[in-house]
C-alpha cells in the first residue's frame, strides 16, 4: 500500500496522470449514479458523461482536486435539473484544476454551475440555459466561479439567467473568451476581481452587454486591472428582469458596456452596436454602504479604439430621454457620470475616453442625477494608464484552451 | 489470553447475555468507510436504540432545524483522552473522537419519546489526518443502517407539535454536502459541541446535570471553568430568555456553519456568528450579492423593524431550491424558527427606511 502511494506521489510528480475513466449514461438512477462518481473520482481521473439526457433531482457536487468533468457535446448530452428539489445550484465544484467540459445543464432551480473556492476551474465548451426563455424566476448565475485563482471560461454558451449569464467573482487571474451570452440580464460580469481578460466573446439580446463591477461589504473588494476586448457587445435588448434588490436590477436596458466603480479598466477593439441606453457607461456605486475600505467610483478606465455603431437612441435610465433630446436625439458613445471625488478618498480619478463623443454628467457625487450638469467633450484625455499585462494561466490550463 | 478470559466470563455468567464487545476502534480509524454500521459496534443493538460502552449521550441549547427530526447525539472518546475545552468554537477533541448523530421521527411530535423512527444515523469519525463525515440509512424494519455516499430522498410522515399530519421529503446529504456544512478552511469539522452550546443541562441516566460539569467529571473535557464561567448560549425556545439572545443563536446554530468568513458562504459577506458584531455584516442594510431571486425583490438582508422587506425572513419562508435557507437540510419551513428571526427584526430600532446612515459610513 505504502509502495503502490509512493509510485502514484513519483508519477505525479513526473507528470504523469494515472488517469482513470469513470462512465456514467443516462437512465434511472441517474442522480445517485452521477453524484457517485463525482465521489469516487481520484485525482487524474475523468467522469465520462455519455450523450443523452439526464434527469436531476437534487444538485450534484464534486470536491476531488485535478478531475475532470466531460460530456459528449453541449447538445448531446444535457443534465437536466427541471425536477431539482434541493441545493442551490446544478453542479456545485470546491476542489482545485477541476475542469468541466462538453455538456450542458438545464433549468437549474438555482445557479447553473458554481464553483467556489476552486483554484485553476476550467469550463469549457458548456452550455448553461433556462429553456423557458428569460424570466425573473430563473436561477441567477449561469456559470459561477467564485473566490478562486486561474479561472478559464472558453468556449461557453449562457441563455436566460435572471442576473448574470457568465459571473466571475472575488477571484484573481481571470480569461472569458470565445464564450456567447444571450437573453441574460448582464451577459458577462466581472466583480470583485483582480486580472481578467475579457476577449473575442459575443454578448448578446442581454439587458446590459458586459459590465465590471466592484462591490461593498465583501471578503474580496477593490477589483482592478481588467481588460475587454476585441468582443461583439451588439443588439442587447432584453427588458431587464432581474429581481429588484440584485445589483443588476439597475442595469438600464440595452447597455453596452457598463464599469461600476473598480480601477484599471481597458475597453478597446470591442464592436459595440445596437444598445439603446448607451455603448459604455462608466458610473459609480450609488447605494449607501458602510464599509470604509470601498471606495465606489471608477478610475483608472480606458476606452480607445472601439468600433461603435448605433446606440443611444432611447435611453433607459433616469434622465436619461431629457439628455438624448437635448442632444439631438441620442447620447453620445460614452457616458460618464463625472464623479470625481468621494468624501474621505484621496485617490484621483483618472480616465481617458478617445471613443468620444463623451457625455459628462458631472455629478457632485454618486446617483445624484438632479444635480447632473451635463457636458459634451471629444474625448477626455486624462494622463495615460499602463495596460495590464496579458492575463497568464497555469499551462496546463492554458492548453485547454481552443 | 484475553480469549480465555472471555470465555470464562461467559461461563460463569451462564444465561446471561455475552457481555458486549468495545466500539470497532479499527474499523472507525480505516480509511473505507464500512458498508454498515453496527459494523462500527457503536451500539450493542440492530437497532442502535441502546449504546455501547463510553458513549455518552449530549444535547445542544439551539440545535440546527432538520425538518423537524429529533436527533440523537453521542460521543465516544478514546479511553484516557479528553477534549480540550475553548471558549469560542468548537471544543479540541483528540484523534479517535467520534460523534453519532441519529435522525429520527417519533410518529407524533407531541410524544416525543413514543414510536420513534430512525431515518439515518451520521458519524464525524476524527481520523489522523482530519475529520470525515459518513452517514447510514435505516431500512424500514429499522434492523440495518447501511453507507449512503451519494445522497437520498425519503418521504417520512408524522403529526406534528399542532396535532396536524404532515409530509416531508426528506433529504439525506450526499458525503460532499456533509462537507459543504461541516467545513472550516476546507477541512471538515463539526459544528454543534462548541462549550457554549453544550452550556446546559442534560437528563442522564442517573440525573440532570451540566454537561460541561458532566464531561469534566468523567473525563471527556479538560479545562473547563465552572458551568458559570463558560459563555452559554440560550435555547432558541426559552421563552425566559432575551429574544435577541434567542434569535441569535438560533442564527448562529442553523446559518453561521455557512455564514462565516472562513466557510462556504465567505463570499456573501454575510457573517451570522454569535460573535459577529458589524451590523452590515450581519445583514442589517446589507445589499445582497449573488441572491438571485433569492432576494425576492427586497433590497436589504435585514430591514430594522420590517421583517416583510427582510431578505432573511423571506429565504427562511420559503420551500423554493435557489431561494430557501438554508440550501441544504431542510425541505419544509421551521416555522416558530421564522417567526423568532421576525420577531427579532421587528423589535430593531427603525432608522433611516433600513438603510444604514450614511454619516455612520464613513
Amino acid at each position: 500500500m505504502k509502495f503502490a502511494t509512493a509510485l502514484l506521489a513519483a508519477s505525479a510528480l513526473a507528470g504523469v496522470a494515472q488517469a482513470g475513466t469513470i462512465r456514467v449514461g443516462p437512465g434511472p438512477d441517474a442522480q445517485e449514479r452521477i453524484q457517485t462518481a463525482l465521489l469516487d473520482a481520484k485525482p487524474g481521473d475523468t467522469v465520462q458523461l455519455a450523450a443523452g439526457r439526464y434527469e436531476l433531482t437534487d444538485g450534484l457536487s464534486l470536491d476531488v482536486n485535478n478531475v475532470t468533468v466531460k460530456g459528449a457535446g453541449p447538445k448531446a448530452t444535457v443534465l437536466s435539473f427541471k425536477g431539482q428539489k434541493g441545493a442551490g445550484e446544478g453542479l456545485l465544484i470546491t476542489s482545485d484544476q477541476v475542469t468541466v467540459r462538453d455538456f450542458a445543464i438545464e433549468d437549474s432551480r438555482g445557479d447553473g454551475i458554481k464553483s467556489k473556492g476552486a483554484d485553476e476551474i476550467s469550463f469549457v465548451n458548456v452550455r448553461v440555459e433556462w429553456t423557458g426563455g428569460p424570466k425573473e424566476t430563473n436561477g441567477a448565475y449561469g456559470v459561477y466561479p467564485v473566490s478562486s485563482t486561474n479561472v478559464l471560461i472558453d468556449r461557453v454558451v449562457v441563455r436566460g439567467a435572471s442576473d448574470a449569464g457568465i459571473y466571475v467573482g472575488q477571484s484573481k487571474n481571470i480569461v472569458v473568451k470565445n464564450s456567447r451570452a444571450e437573453f441574460n440580464v448582464a451577459g458577462i460580469e466581472i466583480e470583485n476581481s483582480m486580472n481578467a481578460d475579457v476577449f473575442d466573446n459575443v454578448a448578446t439580446r442581454n439587458t446590459g452587454g458586459i459590465l465590471v463591477f466592484d462591490l461593498p461589504n465583501l471578503p474580496q473588494m477593490g477589483g482592478h486591472s481588467t481588460r475587454l476586448f476585441r468582443n461583439k457587445v451588439v443588439d442587447n435588448d432584453t427588458p431587464n428582469f432581474a429581481p429588484k434588490g440584485n445589483i443588476v436590477a439597475g442595469v438600464p436596458t440595452g447597455t453596452g458596456i457598463m464599469v461600476m466603480a473598480n480601477r484599471n479598466v481597458h475597453v478597446f477593439n470591442n464592436d459595440i452596436a445596437g444598445n439603446q441606453s448607451t455603448a459604455v457607461m462608466l458610473v459609480s456605486y450609488t447605494q449607501k454602504f458602510d464599509d470604509k475600505t470601498y471606495n465606489p467610483l471608477p478610475r483608472d478606465i480606458v476606452v480607445r479604439d472601439n468600433k461603435i455603431g448605433k446606440n443611444g437612441w432611447n435611453p433607459q435610465f433616469k434622465g436619461g430621454p431629457m439628455i438624448a433630446q437635448m442632444m439631438g436625439g441620442s447620447l453620445p458613445p460614452v457616458v460618464w457620470d463625472g464623479v470625481t471625488s468621494f468624501a474621505g478618498l484621496s485617490d484621483v480619478v483618472n480616465v481617458r475616453i478617445t471613443d468620444g463623443p463623451v457625455l459628462n454628467l458631472n455629478l457632485p457625487a454618486p446617483g445624484q442625477v438632479e444635480q447632473a450638469k451635463p457636458s459634451v467633450a471629444k474625448t477626455i484625455g486624462g494622463t495615460p494608464v499602463a495596460e495590464p499585462d496579458a492575463v497568464v494561466l497555469p499551462k496546463r490550463q492554458a492548453d485547454l484552451g481552443g | 489470553m484475553r480469549r480465555w478470559l472471555a470465555a470464562m466470563a461467559a461461563l460463569i455468567s451462564l444465561g446471561a447475555t455475552q457481555p458486549p464487545e468495545g466500539v470497532a476502534v479499527d474499523v472507525l480509524m480505516a480509511e473505507t468507510p464500512a458498508q454498515k454500521l453496527a459494523d462500527y459496534r457503536l451500539f450493542t443493538d440492530a437497532g442502535a436504540r441502546r449504546p455501547n460502552g463510553g458513549l455518552t449521550p449530549y444535547g445542544l441549547n439551539t440545535p440546527l432545524f432538520s425538518d423537524y427530526a429529533e436527533k440523537f447525539r453521542l460521543v465516544w472518546l478514546p479511553p484516557g483522552t479528553q477534549a480540550q475545552y475553548t471558549a469560542d468554537g468548537v471544543l479540541a477533541f483528540p484523534v479517535g473522537a467520534v460523534l453519532v448523530k441519529t435522525f429520527a421521527y417519533p410518529a407524533d411530535l407531541r410524544h416525543p419519546d413514543e414510536n420513534i423512527r430512525y431515518v439515518e444515523t451520521r458519524l464525524l469519525i476524527h481520523q489522523a489526518a482530519g475529520w470525515v463525515a459518513r452517514t447510514y440509512l435505516w431500512n424500514a424494519e429499522q434492523t440495518e443502517a447501511v453507507l449512503k455516499r451519494a445522497g437520498a430522498r425519503l418521504e417520512v410522515g408524522f403529526v406534528d407539535g399542532q396535532g396536524r399530519a404532515r409530509s416531508v421529503d426528506y433529504a439525506v446529504p450526499n458525503q460532499n454536502q456533509c462537507k459543504e456544512c461541516h467545513q472550516l478552511d476546507k477541512a471538515v469539522t463539526p459544528i454543534g459541541p462548541k462549550a457554549r452550546n453544550l452550556n446546559g443541562d442534560f437528563v442522564y441516566v442517573e440525573g440532570a446535570e451540566n454537561q460541561l460539569a458532566h464531561w469534566t467529571r468523567w473525563g471527556l473535557l479538560s479545562g473547563a471553568p465552572g458551568p458559570a464561567a463558560a459563555p452559554r448560549t440560550v435555547r432558541w425556545d426559552d421563552a425566559a430568555a432575551s429574544v435577541d439572545g434567542r434569535a441569535r443563536a438560533y442564527l448562529d446554530a442553523n446559518c453561521a456553519h455557512c455564514h462565516n468568513p472562513r466557510a462556504v458562504a465567505s463570499n456573501s459577506g454575510l457573517f451570522l456568528g454569535v460573535e459577529e458584531t458589524r451590523p452590515a455584516a450581519l445583514g442589517v442594510g446589507k445589499q445582497p450579492v449573488a441572491a438571485g431571486r433569492g432576494a425576492g425583490n427586497l433590497n436589504v438582508g435585514i430591514d430594522p423593524g420590517h421583517p416583510d422587506t427582510s431578505i432573511i425572513a423571506y429565504r427562511m419562508a420559503s420551500r423554493e431550491p435557489g431561494v430557501m435557507m438554508p440550501e441544504l437540510g431542510r425541505s419544509v419551513i421551521h416555522e416558530e424558527g421564522l417567526a423568532l428571526i421576525r420577531q427579532w427584526i421587528a423589535g430593531m430600532p427603525v432608522r433611516n427606511s433600513g438603510l444604514p446612515n450614511p454619516a455612520e459610513g464613513r
